[in-house]
């Protein structure tokens, strides 16, 4: 805490942390009115005389309404949905798998391994896509949730694994070789001590896994064409932006439907995501 | 019934060779204490009876049965961990009776034996809660039952007491004592301080660089020591030593030293006769040192100026600065020694030590 007088309080803590506050809080503030308001006020030219930006007299449910009625918005808020938890799922098994054989099992390699996986990672998705792009072709996967469900993993393991093997590591060893000692072979004390004790990473890692698959964008936009089987981010962007025409009324309601599961999984799991990341593990 | 029997055991981590040709026998309910510094290889060879180090080679006997090959869980071993490893997501209840519900143990036998173990280490009272909410004493005392519910062939301590404050400890120790003399289970019991290892040890195994350097009874380690490195590291505070050169002087064995000379009793001077004209170690505990009075024979003494007093009420530690070189006197509180005082100190003959100089054996 910042000690002294007042002013130091106020200059060096709350007005930077007002600043930073409403940065951060401000695109939300606009997503949120945006939904709202309607047209008539939307688009009107920025120095007319009734322009109001910051807030609305009339708001609207019409482009929550429409965004429901004439688009395709809970099919894909229901593909993004189901995709995002199987990846998650997906990946959070082979993750937990791994980060605990990179960390706790000592093969050769373990260490140059677990680095080679951390590369993988680092690839970026706008090169990975071109030959994910061909493999999902020759599976005759295209244009079907499984084209994302399958390709998710592939930098949602890395991360996985990779948060995994800093977690096991904070875990004492001694905990398990008591285990083992009191009869639990390393598969049971895996199951009945270390992944208990290792929730909250085990938390961590999937609110992540989930929150970079429900925004994915580019395999989304890559892989599926139908309307019907798009992902929110995707189908929001393709769908309400005809030609150079943006429908922001809409745009922003679906932005604003589409942060709220996101925002449920985070305030519901914000415990043990914190005390995830900060590795504490009580003992 | 069990005893545990170490063969030729070596330990190598890669370039360390930790523990080197260990043998030793623990003797039915024996409780064995494994002492010396950080890094001397007891916890490595503690763990390797545990099966949870590898034996580089050597073997390993629990009731005449070779176990270098066999998981821990069919060792039929409890292990007490430093840090309790306590199982945190886990009821104290839950902790204890994990070990029989591996074992596939009938949910009354389990509760039967929790219970027992929990009244006698008087944890009845905190089975429902979390390891989290109890002190270090009490966590200390779960992991305790969590070892004897299991009615294990051997226990194995694992410096189970360090993580206690001072007082804690002391009673802990007692505690420990008194739970082996009920139980009789054989105890391996791995520790750095030699005052838990003196108290506790049926015999007592010092540990050097993966080597061993005496086994034996308390006393036998405190009156006899077979090197030097034994003899400083049991005894509290620790033995004086003074290189000193023997010499012969009508037909008497002299030890000689910068600024004094001493004769040793008969007793031990046909031992010393043989290193005559060489240079030896002297070693004399501060217990063995008093302030000399008229009727001391003056050969057997030699004068000191005091550095620095501590006054531990029961005794005084008088740090010496005398011929032999600097010395620590453990005497009387009633002396009124001050600081630059020139005492004249007498030995006690019966209790003097000679090392080797080059081997550091006892002579």
């Amino acid at each position: 805490m910042i000690e002294g007088a007042p002013w130091r309080r106020w200059v060096f803590f709350y007005i930077p942390l007002t600043l930073f506050v409403f940065v951060l809080l401000f695109p939300f503030y606009w997503m949120l009115i945006t939904s709202f308001r309607p047209d008539g006020e939307l688009y009107q030219p920025w120095n007319s005389p009734r322009y109001q930006p910051f807030f609305t007299a009339n708001p609207t449910l019409e482009h929550i309404k429409g965004l429901l009625e004439e688009t395709l918005f809970s099919t894909w808020l229901w593909n993004t949905m189901i995709i995002a938890s199987l990846s998650t799922v997906i990946s959070l098994f082979c993750g937990v798998l791994a980060g605990y054989a990179l960390s706790r099992l000592n093969f050769p390699f373990a260490g140059s391994l677990g680095t080679g996986i951390f590369i993988t990672y680092l690839v970026p998705q706008t090169l990975l896509f071109i030959p994910l792009a061909d493999i999902i072709r020759n599976f005759k996967l295209g244009d079907t949730p499984w084209s994302l469900v399958l390709t998710y993993p592939t930098f949602l393991i890395p991360f996985c694994t990779w948060l995994m093997m800093g977690y096991f590591k904070a875990v004492p060893k001694e905990l398990e070789e008591c285990a083992r000692i009191d009869g639990a072979s390393r598969l049971q004390a895996m199951i009945y001590i270390i992944i208990p004790v290792a929730v909250p990473g085990i938390m961590s890692a999937g609110i992540f896994a989930f929150t970079l698959s429900w925004n994915e964008f580019i395999y989304a936009l890559v892989f599926l064409s139908s309307p019907q089987e798009k992902t929110v981010p995707v189908g929001v962007t393709s769908e309400l932006i005809r030609g150079d025409v943006f429908f922001w009324g809409q745009l922003m309601a679906g932005a604003l439907l589409g942060s709220i599961p996101v925002a449920i999984v985070y305030s519901f799991f914000v415990e043990h995501y914190v005390s995830g990341l900060t590795g504490s593990v009580k003992g | 019934m069990a005893q545990v029997v170490i063969r030729n055991l070596n330990k190598k981590f890669d370039e360390v060779h930790a523990v080197k040709d260990v043998n030793l026998q623990i003797n039915d309910k024996e409780f064995m204490v494994f002492v010396g510094p950080s890094g001397c290889g007891k916890t490595t060879t503690l763990r390797m009876v545990a099966g949870l180090e590898s034996i580089t080679s050597g073997e390993i006997l629990i009731n005449d049965t070779v176990v270098n090959e066999l998981p821990p869980m069919d060792r039929d071993i409890a292990m007490v961990f430093q840090n309790y490893a306590l199982y945190p997501h886990m009821s104290v209840y839950d902790n204890m009776a994990f070990g029989l519900k591996m074992r596939k143990f009938e949910r009354t036998e389990i509760a039967q034996r929790v219970q027992e173990a929990a009244d006698i280490l008087d944890i009845g009272q905190l089975l429902k809660r979390k390891p989290r909410q109890l002190s270090g004493g009490q966590r200390q005392r779960v992991a305790l039952g969590r070892a004897i519910v299991r009615h294990p062939q051997v226990f194995l301590f694992d410096e189970p007491l360090s993580n206690l404050d001072a007082k804690l400890r002391v009673q802990m120790r007692v505690e420990l004592k008194k739970l082996h003399n009920r139980l009789g289970t054989t105890a391996i019991y791995v520790t750095h301080d030699q005052v838990e290892a003196m108290t506790l040890g049926d015999r007592v195994v010092v540990m050097k660089d993966g080597v061993v350097q005496q086994v034996g009874a308390p006393l036998e380690l405190y009156n006899q020591p077979a090197n030097r490195f034994v003899a400083g590291f049991i005894g509290s505070p620790s033995m004086n030593f003074a290189k000193v050169a023997l010499a012969e002087h009508d037909g008497a064995v002299w030890a000689e030293g910068p600024d004094f000379r001493i004769k040793p009793p008969a007793a031990c001077a046909g031992r010393l006769r043989g290193h005559a004209g060489q240079n030896v170690v002297l070693g004399i505990r501060p217990e063995d040192l008093r302030v000399a009075n008229g009727s001391d024979p003056t050969e057997l003494g030699f004068d000191a100026v005091v550095e620095v007093t501590e006054q531990l009420g029961s005794e005084i530690l008088l740090d010496l600065k005398a011929g032999p070189g600097s010395m620590v006197a453990s005497v009387e509180p009633t002396v009124p020694a001050k600081v630059g005082d020139k005492l004249r100190l007498a030995l006690n003959p019966d209790r003097l030590h000679f090392f080797d100089a080059q081997s550091e054996a006892a002579i």
